[in-house]
């Protein structure tokens, strides 16, 4: 066997004046890259096992560790950069489709960041949140065309609805991509502020259950955990066509993450790879869709909204209004930023379009089709703070979807080693020596706080605009002005360029 | 420089309304007094009036008064009118010489009735009406319709609300309800069809206030084939009565509750029955809801309805005295007409002030 030329990505700096030799980092390390050397009676580290998630540098009581980029450079070349260079190197060695976890990390446009928000001077009054009533409520669902009210009643009711006290829902997670504790996190943070949370296509574990109506439940291409009690669990359903970190393929969890509780919940053999084919192969085309939209609602009595999830890809519109017109009630969009728990490395770096970009176009032709209300627009991948949900609902979203940003609440630390199963913060992993370091208690207090802080921020922002009530934004993209965009893209966005 | 309509010009602005809920007619002549009163409410870059019951000649013909900037736009918009239309009756707007009024268009009025072949399949009369206002509207250059309604009538242009009402002689006309608005644009609006009220077949709408919400409105009228050229929030509110009232078929107070919606906290209160309604109103019209400061005053056949937003942003007030009903930006400009009124009030933010002809009284 030849020398591996990999190496470290990450240098391990331990200043000896204030380690204590306790070996916390030692035994919170999941990849080993700190040992004790009995010999030397010194923490030393391998430095090529560090993945910078920086578990060791938060609990070292005496600050005594520093993790930094390694320093080796390769000769300078703008085109063989050293992350193409290794990846060489990698596949050489093992003949294999490069892996990783979390979303895009290349340095495509962020066009959050070129859109600015309007605000009342003058004209008009901005109102203050803590003064008066900023209504946020949010209805996802098939909207009618009209009301029909005789005698001051309401004669046709109307579709299901769900009902969110904020415009933003934790996106897709299935249990076996990220702990038990995780979810439990998730899902009573979403009951404690009136919002939902996804299960993904991991199906429901059985302590799940009593948060059905925050719960919306997923049916992926491997049909995982679906059964009967599985869909009238949650408050809607969601076909899972495609993720933006991945569109176009399937997924993959690996047996040894198959333990007897994902097991169970997943309904197939302890230890067996969970393999999710790329297409559902009862869809391959719109209107098999439609049939399986169609068939979820007979299962569940139209009591529930049905939801389609795809990635965003080029043809964005023209397949969402397919959607909208096959029956879906909610259409969610996850852009090309979107996470993952494992994706292969050049499917997620080039594959797909910005959601900001989709969500306008989608938006757009629905609306010139006229069929805008029929649907509710949900967008993910990836809404990073409350800006960039008050720019997507301006731009046309109904609601947002967050996970990256979910999991960043409960510790995550974007490493991007979610497929390894050795998630030091005990998100992304089954190992239960990991999986408890997250209590979930304390998992839900620090989710909810995000959303409720989010909540507030957008309640200003609303304010500044003079609008008390988040369905006066929707589409309003008045409320956005472009900076350094071209013309195309401000025409894309529909946003006038800022001075205009 | 662009003109109204290629761009979006927020305004201030006064407005009054008076109405004789027994029918009974009077001149233009107190109105204008009432606006006049609220001179620096406006700057003087545009005023106008809508008038109901002033043609009794024609009750039953569609009242178009529209504004030509040149004869050749006349000829066109004519030649299409006469093509959907049997027109009775033509001719100029009379006007009288008022030094400060420049750059007047020629204004000129048709009474027609639409030709039965020239309905489409399952269209209306009042729908055939605003498709040829659309129309004219978005193509024939040059040309702009003022109003479109049966026994009513618009009178608006640039200047100060007193000298529109003198250039148009409104004094001379006898209705039994009128509006009129003053405007305080923060733009130079450079054309005549830009100034308010707005209207659409027999809805009119004089309107105080910027709503912060026109995007949502006016993308969610645009699906139900509303084409806005003007990109004012009177525009945007005219079509929304419309969608509502005429279109949908919805009862009134619903359409309030839709464009100045009712809290949550406010709807949790109610009964079971009722929050199902306004859930259902909200959810489905969301995109209507009139968010940021405005007073209005909707005019039509029916009545009128004064509404303020749900947070009162905008000043309004309210008064009656004998079978009139009195409804303008300051109190000062009722008492300008009528010193004493038994009854004086501000109406809270979304209450609206209904006063209907059918019903034979005045609803607070």
């Amino acid at each position: 066997m030849t020398i591996s030329m990999s190496t470290p990505d990450f240098l391990i700096e331990r200043d000896r004046d204030r380690c204590i030799k306790c070996q916390v980092c030692v035994r919170q390390c999941a990849n080993e890259a700190h040992f004790w050397d009995e010999e030397e009676q010194k923490v030393k580290a391998n430095d090529a096992l560090c993945v910078d998630c920086h578990r060791c540098v938060t609990y070292c009581p005496t600050h005594a560790l520093t993790i930094r980029k390694y320093p080796l450079e390769f000769r300078e070349n703008a085109n063989w950069t050293a992350s193409t260079i290794k990846a060489i190197y990698r596949q050489a060695e093992t003949g294999g489709i490069l892996l990783t976890g979390m979303g895009n990390d290349r340095p495509y446009p962020i066009f959050w960041d070129h859109l600015l928000l309007n605000a009342s001077q003058v004209t008009n009054p901005s109102i203050d949140p803590l003064r008066e009533p900023m209504e946020l409520k949010t209805f996802l669902g098939r909207k009618p065309d009209q009301l029909k009210v005789e005698d001051g009643r309401l004669v046709e009711e109307i579709p299901p609805q769900l009902e969110l006290e904020v415009p933003i829902m934790f996106s897709a997670m299935s249990y076996g991509s990220i702990s038990l504790n995780a979810i439990k996190s998730l899902a009573a943070a979403a009951e404690r502020v009136g919002i939902m949370y996804n299960t993904g296509e991991g199906g429901l574990h059985k302590d799940l259950y009593k948060y059905g109506k925050n719960t919306i439940v997923q049916v992926a291409s491997g049909r995982f955990g679906v059964h009967p009690e599985y869909l009238q669990a949650g408050a809607a359903i969601e076909i899972k066509i495609g993720q933006g970190a991945k569109p176009g393929i399937g997924g993959h969890l690996p047996g040894e993450k198959v333990g007897l509780e994902v097991s169970q919940t997943r309904m197939i053999p302890e230890g067996t790879d969970a393999i999710s084919p790329a297409p559902h192969h009862d869809i391959y085309s719109i209107e098999d869709l439609s049939q399986l939209i169609y068939s979820l609602k007979e299962a569940t009595q139209y009591q529930k909204p049905v939801s389609v999830k795809i990635a965003a890809v080029h043809n964005i519109a023209a397949i969402a209004s397919g959607i909208a017109r096959a029956g879906a009630d909610i259409i969610a969009i996850d852009g090309f930023r979107g996470g993952t728990g494992a994706a292969p490395l050049r499917t997620r770096d080039n594959v797909g379009i910005p959601i900001e970009l989709a969500l306008a176009a989608v938006d757009s032709r629905l609306r010139e089709e006229g069929i805008r209300n029929q649907v509710s627009l949900v967008v993910g991948g990836s809404i990073r703070n409350s800006a960039d949900v008050v720019k997507a609902i301006a731009l046309g979203a109904d609601a947002v979807y967050i996970a990256t940003a979910a999991l960043i609440s409960l510790g995550c630390h974007l490493c991007q080693k979610c497929n390894t199963g050795k998630c030091n913060w005990g998100i992304a992993t089954q190992n239960p020596q990991l999986v408890k370091r997250l209590n979930p208690e304390i998992g839900a207090e620090r989710a909810a706080n995000l959303i409720m802080a989010w909540e507030h921020e957008i309640k200003e922002l609303l304010g500044g605009m003079g609008i008390n009530a988040v369905e006066s934004l929707r589409g309003n993209r008045l409320m956005l002005r472009g900076v350094g965009l071209s013309d195309r893209e401000l025409n894309i966005l529909g946003v006038l360029p800022a001075g205009e | 420089m662009l003109r109204e309509g290629e761009v979006r010009i927020p305004s201030g602005c006064a407005i009054s309304g008076i109405m004789n809920k027994k029918g009974e007619v009077f001149s233009g002549h107190d109105i204008i007094q009432s606006i006049a009163l609220m001179h620096d409410r406006s700057n003087g870059l545009g005023g106008g009036f809508a008038a109901y019951g002033i043609y009794p000649d024609f009750p039953d013909h569609y009242a178009f008064h529209l504004f030509y900037e040149s004869a050749e736009a006349k000829e066109k918009t004519e030649t299409y009118l006469n093509m959907l239309f049997h027109i009775a009756e033509s001719g100029k707007i009379p006007t009288r010489r008022v030094p400060s009024v420049k750059n007047a268009p020629l204004a000129w009025r048709y009474f027609a009735k639409p030709k039965p072949d020239a309905l489409f399949e399952d269209e209306s009369e009042d729908e055939l009406v605003v498709r040829a206002v659309m129309y004219i509207n978005a193509h024939f250059s040059g040309s702009f319709v003022v109003s479109s309604g049966k026994n009513m009538g618009a009178f608006k242009g640039v200047g100060y609300p007193e000298e529109m009402g003198e250039y148009f002689r409104l004094e001379e006309y006898k209705g039994y309800i009128w509006t009129a608005h003053g405007r305080f644009p923060t733009n130079t609006p450079g054309w005549w069809g830009g100034a308010h009220p707005f209207t659409l077949l027999d809805w009119s709408i004089v309107h105080n206030g910027e709503i912060s919400s026109y995007g949502a409105n006016r993308r969610f009228l645009e699906m139900f084939g509303y084409k806005l050229t003007m990109q004012t929030d009177t525009e945007a509110i005219t079509y929304a009565f419309d969608l509502l009232l005429r279109k949908q078929n919805i009862p009134l107070d619903i359409a309030i509750a839709t464009l100045a919606a009712p809290f949550w906290r406010d709807i949790e209160r109610m009964s079971l029955e009722k929050q199902t309604l306004y859930k259902a109103v909200r959810t489905v019209y969301g995109n209507l809801l009139l968010n940021g400061p405005f007073s209005i005053i909707l005019g039509s056949n029916k009545g009128i309805v004064a509404l303020n937003d749900r947070l009162k942003l905008r000043s309004l007030v309210a008064a009656t005295q004998a079978d009139v009903l009195y409804i303008a930006s300051e109190e000062s400009a009722i008492r300008e007409i009528c010193p004493e009124p038994e009854k004086i009030w501000a109406p809270r933010g979304g209450e609206p002030v209904i006063g209907l002809f059918e019903e034979g009284g005045i609803q607070k």
